[in-house]
């Protein structure tokens, strides 16, 4: 899957959270929770839906490594 | 028109679930009805078959007003009284008014159907044809966000107003919770973990079966104990605002359902489908503000009820115990009392068994 497929289907994860969100305004390094005012539980939302998207399973342990857009992003690249 | 709150004074039905002739049993969704606060659907609580409706969708009746006739089987209904109208301003378009005053119709308790229900050309024209009225349209988002804050602030401003307050606070060490989900997460699916806050709130159930005077209400200069602990949570909507619903019998549910129901209340939340009771049934209060970083919340109680839970952001500091210093995950647990109801001394009461259960997580 190329970066773009990756991020194409990240925005839509996060449209689907954060529907107001200009997703194209976002930097590659902020803080996701913060950018886009998504609490603990939409945060836990975001995780399903990647893991229903991507099949990847993310361990809590893991959730700073996909913190960022830029995050997200390699953590699903790789 | 069920009262939804300590700061409702009137709301619209928005539409009818049900006709007559159709069988209701207890906690049937009857109708949708439009409060300040956000759309509500309404439950009923008794049982038996619709006789009438008595309110239009489109009307704006007071807290009280009767919708509609409900009788048993084989009984004969009794004569209701006819709904109050709320004094209002009508909103109707300049055109839409010249045109009903030439028609002759009468725009009192017309459905509108323009921006914030105001009566358009085509509500008086369908007036004049006797085409049933429409569902009317939900408020426009700024006039939705408006009313929420001027029921937010009715509340607020009768709680300062009313009830003296008193505050304790108290920091938990939280690492035996945190590290008990921890192993909880890894054995579940991503669908299935749990969150802090559904170990937060157990253990204030847990604690306020020890310590029953904070749940429950302030009436009529004396302390209403409630046997269900119906625990409102303070949950944020993504366009502003705040609604308090609560997760009924939470005192008789262990942590996976209370985070099936806090999933299912965050949901139907956030879309306005809000049942009746989740509104108006809550005992007690907890607002967690630990995920935009604050680490103390002083809380305004929601009357009637008598107390506040509030918990801050979980936070890496040094902590000493047993003649060591280390480093602890702590939360900043505080609670807002109603002094009228329990004095500083069963609040601390309540603190502590909060701490207690919160060292002791796999008894949650």
């Amino acid at each position: 899957m190329t970066e773009n497929e990756v991020r194409e289907r990240v925005f839509q994860v996060l449209h689907r959270i954060a529907p107001e969100a200009n997703l194209n305004q976002l930097g590659p390094d902020q803080n996701l929770r913060e950018a886009l005012d998504i609490d603990s539980f939409d945060f836990l939302n975001v995780v399903v839906a990647l893991n229903e998207k991507f099949g990847v399973e993310i361990p809590e342990t893991d959730y700073r490594r996909v913190s960022t857009l830029k995050g997200m992003v390699e953590y699903f690249k790789s | 028109m069920p009262s939804l709150g300590a700061d409702m004074e009137a709301g619209k039905l928005i539409e009818w679930k049900i006709k007559p002739g159709d069988h209701v049993k207890r906690g049937d969704i009857v109708a949708e009805v439009e409060t300040e606060k956000a759309d509500i659907d309404v439950e009923i609580f008794s049982t038996g078959v619709v006789h009438e409706l008595l309110v239009q969708p489109g009307q704006k009746v007071p807290v009280g007003t009767v919708l509609a006739t409900i009788v048993g089987e084989g009984e004969q209904p009794s004569a209701a009284p006819a709904p109050p109208p709320v004094p209002e301003r009508v909103r109707i378009s300049p055109l839409a008014k010249k045109l009903a005053q030439e028609l002759g119709v009468n725009i009192e308790g017309l459905p509108g159907t323009g921006p914030g229900g105001a009566i358009t050309r085509e509500d008086v024209e369908g007036a004049v044809q006797g085409k049933p009225a429409s569902k009317p349209p939900a408020a426009a988002p700024a006039e939705a966000q408006a009313g929420m804050r001027r029921a937010i602030a009715a509340a607020m401003a009768r709680s300062n107003r009313e009830i003296p307050h008193y505050y304790l606070k108290m920091q938990i060490d939280i690492h035996r919770t945190l590290e008990w989900l921890q192993a909880e997460n890894l054995k579940r699916t991503v669908k299935n973990r749990l969150l802090p806050a559904v170990a937060l709130i157990r253990a204030v159930t847990c604690a306020l079966k020890e310590v029953p005077d904070l749940n429950g209400y302030w009436v009529n200069d004396h302390l209403e104990i409630k046997e269900s602990i119906n625990v409102g949570f303070a949950i944020s909507l993504r366009h502003g605002g705040l609604v308090t619903p609560a997760i009924l019998d939470a005192g008789q549910k262990k942590v996976d359902q209370l985070m099936a129901a806090l999933t299912d209340l965050i949901v139907r939340a956030r879309e306005g489908h809000l049942r009746s009771s989740e509104i108006s049934e809550g005992t007690i209060t907890i607002t967690n503000l630990g995920d935009l970083g604050v680490e103390t919340v002083y809380g305004v109680i929601y009357p009637p009820q008598v107390a506040l839970v509030g918990f801050g952001k979980i936070q890496e500091r040094p902590w000493a115990a047993n003649g060591m210093l280390g480093v602890r995950p702590v939360v900043t647990a505080t609670l807002a009392g109603d002094h009228r109801a329990t004095d500083g001394h069963r609040g601390a009461q309540f603190l502590s068994a909060l701490d207690r259960f919160l060292q002791e997580p796999e008894k949650l």
